[in-house]
């Protein structure tokens, strides 16, 4: 009797590497899910940080998927190998700062050396032809095959008759009869799918998973990039990309200024790696400091910081600047006005 | 059966997700694991993923915005 064969599904979380598992593990295929961590990943992080968000699920989307399905999942930190395909990918960017091409051939290339690892037999993924501007188009696909090291090793569930057969169709591993042609931006295909599955709920995220499709977050990202003079980052930069009022007053320092309670705690752990200011007067904000600052520049981040005080409309407020060597200066400042702030500041 | 801890505090899911199954992947079936965490995301995740990995979950609270998860490691595989 032949052995039980093995994939591994690239699981985002949304409906599409959901049903492109299903339709594999219909077929008898041993299957778990991958699913990879660049940092970039909406999943979960905003959700967790904003406390207007509270009600939304926390939920990990690819968790839940697997739970869902039945199957293990393995999360991999890829934060590291991934700064490669963001600061110099081979294809370029989308229309932010998003390589989707590159980051699909990655995350192929990465779920690859998994399955030689751990002895599985091929790759599935929930990729539609068309369905995505960058990444999914009909002449990008071989791309990705070629590029991820994977070969005819890639299983696309969903759009397979619409691809030459890979190996696990030849060697009779898969019906490709009871694989799919779906193609096009339309989403009914799937919706239809997953109603024959019976699945009914499923993650819909607008605008993506990924921050690096975010004009905002892409603009911070090559604010970062263009203020240190150096295409890089670590997790915790592009962590703060994510939270708060980031102003840009003068070249050489920005502020983070947090919005709500939530992200003035999530910004509380950082706190300690830099200057930081808060009202002392009124409620407010607690805001960083990123650069190297004069006096006068930090009286100008104080009067930033009481205009998102509660004191804003009040003469004076006073404020404690917390300096990185552990001395605390109390200063009263009187609080800017919204049109002292141009709007180049914002970024 | 031997007792361990891991400190995820600080940290945003789904790294607390991928701290605890990393370190499950060293431990033995029997062992125990106290994962401290403050994103209140891990109260979902990590029982999530103890449960579809077939570990369980012996205890869970949350303290003052201090999330403390005790995982007995049971089911070990690929």
């Amino acid at each position: 009797m032949a052995s039980q064969r093995k994939a591994i599904a690239l699981i985002s979380g949304g409906l599409d590497s959901m049903l492109a598992a299903k339709v594999v593990l219909e077929q008898g295929i041993h299957v778990e899910g991958i699913n990879f961590f660049t940092g970039f990943c909406v999943e979960g992080h905003t959700h967790a940080i904003r406390k207007q968000d509270k009600a939304k699920p926390k939920r990990n989307n690819a968790l839940w998927v697997a739970e869902q399905l039945g199957i293990k999942l393995h999360i991999v930190d890829v934060i590291e190998p991934y700064k490669t395909v963001v600061i110099n990918p081979r294809h370029g960017y989308g229309a932010n700062l998003n390589p989707c091409l590159d980051c699909k051939s990655f995350m192929v290339g990465k779920a690859y050396e998994w399955i030689q690892q751990h002895g599985f037999d091929f790759i599935i993924t929930g990729e539609v032809m068309g369905q995505r501007p960058m990444s999914q188009l009909k002449h990008v696909m071989p791309v990705v095959q070629r590029e991820s090291g994977a070969g005819d090793l890639l299983v696309r569930p969903l759009c397979a008759k619409k691809l030459p057969p890979t190996l696990p169709e030849r060697e009779g591993w898969l019906d490709r009869g009871k694989l799919f042609d779906f193609s096009g931006r339309s989403r009914k295909p799937q919706m239809a799918l997953a109603e024959k599955f019976g699945i009914t709920e499923y993650a819909q995220p607008a605008g993506g998973c990924c921050f690096l499709t975010d004009a905002y977050y892409a603009k911070k990202l090559a604010d970062l990039w263009q203020s240190r003079g150096s295409r890089d980052y670590e997790l915790d930069d592009i962590m703060l990309l994510k939270v708060g009022r980031h102003l840009r007053p003068r070249p050489h320092f920005k502020l983070i200024i947090s919005r709500e309670e939530g992200e003035t705690n999530f910004l509380e752990g950082y706190r300690r790696s830099f200057t930081h200011l808060r009202t002392l007067s009124h409620g407010g904000p607690l805001a960083l400091v990123d650069g190297e600052t004069s006096h006068d520049d930090l009286v100008l981040t104080a009067q930033l910081v009481a205009r998102y005080s509660q004191g804003r409309d009040t003469g004076q407020v006073d404020v404690a600047i917390h300096h990185k060597n552990g001395e605390i200066e109390q200063i009263s400042v009187t609080p800017l006005k919204p049109d002292e702030i141009p709007e180049d500041w914002h970024i | 059966m031997s007792e361990y801890h891991l400190d995820a505090r600080n940290i945003l899911c789904p790294l607390p997700v991928i701290r605890t199954q990393n370190a499950v992947q060293n431990l033995q079936k029997g062992d125990r694991l106290t994962v401290i965490c403050t994103d209140p995301g891990a109260l979902h995740d990590i029982p999530t993923w103890s449960r579809i990995n077939g570990h369980r979950i012996l205890e869970m609270k949350n303290d003052n915005k201090l999330i403390t998860i005790i995982i007995e490691v049971e089911g070990l595989g690929s």
